[in-house]
């Protein structure tokens, strides 16, 4: 039975990792350009006049939050699309009436959205390397970062095409929720630049913890308590995969 | 006796308040070719959803070989292939990447699917057609394809909703050739088909459902027995006289020399012809006007049907 879900697993994940690596025009080489265009216009143009913060150019200051958008950004539209694309064209039903249990279905899918979270990582750092110098301060902590970011927002992703009825559902939450959440969440700034009452507001914001996470196992600075930033993670991701089990069980938008 | 399908007091309604499936109960015998009719919106796509899980029943206890639904979803998955009626596969990947694919959803490993896929694209004659992308396929393949798929990790029941609807008469008989060698074979099959003379010609046993109630099950033999009146098509020379002829006889005529006959099972017709020759009518030919289900069909599901 455990060699059987396996089996299903590997699947589900080769499945995704060959769909996304096919159309490399659309999920691997936009987020290098768009990247290489941020790193070029903030961090070389317009980083040069802003000086340093906490120690570093600008440019290296904004790197660890670039990648971070990217994985986020990443991670989540290729589950919530290619979750949805199934669900429409009714593709899903083949993995609904087969023997694969709802949890290989959920992990095959997070790991498949992650698994493009992590190649995007690694085409955006090294794009990076062009740009600037970085200390890599903690590399296995940048790689469990990484990899829990990238679990967390394929999780997220995963239930938003559950819930979507349309694919305008599917872009809404990446645009309206996702986009000013990094945008705000310390990418391209230091919290500490921040007046109080604005300061305090965006400790609630997930993806701040997640930016300077990342940045601290990479720069070895942060606005936030690290290990609270870690268990953060652990327990969203926690809860979003317990609700989408739940969701895969009984969501009556895949099981009449 | 071993039962392929076991349903016990199946109940199913939707928020709309309808009620798809009212207490059904049904056994499928292992090894059989089993008919499932009904007309449209009598339960016939929500029983067969229930079996594959796309749609969650209220209450009552599925078993496929044995094995609930439930509580041994798994092993009663592995025994269970399923044609649904609408094409269901991603149309951006290959034929063979999608029989792969499924065999693998069932814990196929990747050598064995694919000899396993090679089989099935061949005999159902998509060989030429397996490195295409399935959008690009004629109605009949995806049809074909979506039987392959189904048969790929070689369920002992195939659950077929209708399979030759829009298929060309060709192609539906090579699929019942197909059909009926995997049933000789081993495999228990239930259809449901809008072609009567399908179930007629294919299934050994019939239930009929009618607003998610079964209103009849039994063996298709008895079934057709039961039947008490007969009609026939008959091409004549000449338009007759119809209050001439024998009062035994329904008869209407259809566009000038045909005439249609209803009558009692097993009337002698003699009368009959004897008085078509009086008024001068020859008899061209003769045949059966529909197959006999579909009268017993409307009899039993009400003289208002339409559709299947």
């Amino acid at each position: 039975m455990f060699n059987a879900n396996m089996v299903a697993l590997q699947t589900i994940v080769r499945k995704e990792w060959r769909r996304f690596t096919r159309i490399w025009l659309q999920t691997l080489l936009p987020p290098a350009v768009t990247m290489a265009l941020y790193f070029l216009i903030f961090g070389a143009l317009i980083g040069a006049r802003i000086g340093e913060i906490a120690g570093f150019s600008y440019m290296a200051f904004v790197i660890p939050g670039l990648i971070m958008m990217s994985v986020i950004n990443n991670s989540y539209s290729n589950v919530a699309s290619s979750f949805f694309s199934a669900k429409y064209n009714k593709s899903i039903e083949e993995l609904l009436v087969s023997s694969t249990p709802n949890w290989v279905i959920v992990l095959g899918w997070v790991l498949g959205g992650a698994l493009r979270g992590l190649c995007v990582a690694v085409i955006v750092s090294m794009v990076a390397l062009f740009f600037a110098q970085l200390p890599w301060h903690q590399p296995l902590l940048m790689v469990l970062v990484v990899i829990l970011a990238a679990v967390l927002f394929a999780l997220a992703g995963l239930i938003n095409a559950i819930f979507a009825s349309s694919f305008d559902d599917v872009s809404v939450v990446p645009t309206f929720v996702l986009t000013p959440l990094t945008y705000l969440g310390g990418v391209f700034y230091s919290i500490d630049m921040l007046p109080g009452f604005w300061r305090d507001l965006s400790l609630f914001n997930p993806v701040l913890y997640l930016v300077n996470a990342f940045r601290y196992a990479i720069l070895g600075v942060s606005d936030v308590n690290i290990v609270h930033a870690l268990l953060g993670m652990l327990l969203a991701i926690v809860v979003l995969a317990g609700f989408a089990l739940y969701m895969m069980a009984h969501s009556k938008r895949l099981r009449h | 006796m071993s039962y392929a399908l076991e349903l016990e007091n199946l109940n199913k309604s939707y928020k709309a308040g309808s009620r798809a499936l009212d207490d059904v109960s049904l056994k499928v015998e292992a090894g059989d070719f089993f008919a499932l009719l009904g007309p449209n919106g009598a339960g016939k796509s929500t029983l067969i959803s229930i079996l594959s899980s796309l749609v969650q029943k209220d209450s009552g206890c599925v078993k496929i070989f044995g094995h609930d639904i439930d509580s041994d979803f798994a092993a009663a998955k592995r025994c269970l292939g399923i044609v649904p009626q609408e094409f269901n596969f991603n149309t951006f990947e290959k034929v063979r990447d999608i029989v792969i694919n499924q065999a693998g959803f069932y814990g196929i490993r990747a050598a064995r699917a694919a000899e396993r896929a090679d089989y099935l694209i061949e005999q159902l004659g998509l060989w030429p057609k397996r490195n295409e992308v399935s959008r690009y396929l004629s109605g009949g393949m995806k049809r074909r394809l979506m039987i392959a798929r189904a048969l790929v990790h070689k369920p002992k029941l195939l659950v077929l909703d209708e399979p030759t609807a829009g298929v060309d008469i060709e192609l539906r008989r090579s699929l019942w050739q197909f059909v009926e060698q995997i049933n000789a074979e081993g495999t228990s099959i239930i259809l449901t088909t809008h072609y009567l003379e399908e179930a007629e010609a294919l299934c050994r046993n019939v239930a009929i459902i009618d607003a998610g109630r079964i209103v009849k099950q039994s063996d298709m033999r008895s079934l057709l027995a039961g039947l008490q009146r007969e009609s026939f098509v008959l091409d004549l020379s000449r338009e007759p006289e119809l209050a001439s002829l024998p009062s035994y006889c329904d008869a209407k005529i259809l566009e000038g020399v045909r005439l249609e006959l209803s009558l009692a099972k097993g009337q002698a017709l003699n009368e009959l012809v004897l008085e078509l020759d009086r008024q001068g009518c020859k008899v061209l030919s003769m045949r059966n006007k529909s197959n006999r289900l579909e009268e017993l069909f409307v009899n039993l599901v009400g003289a208002g049907v339409e559709h299947v």
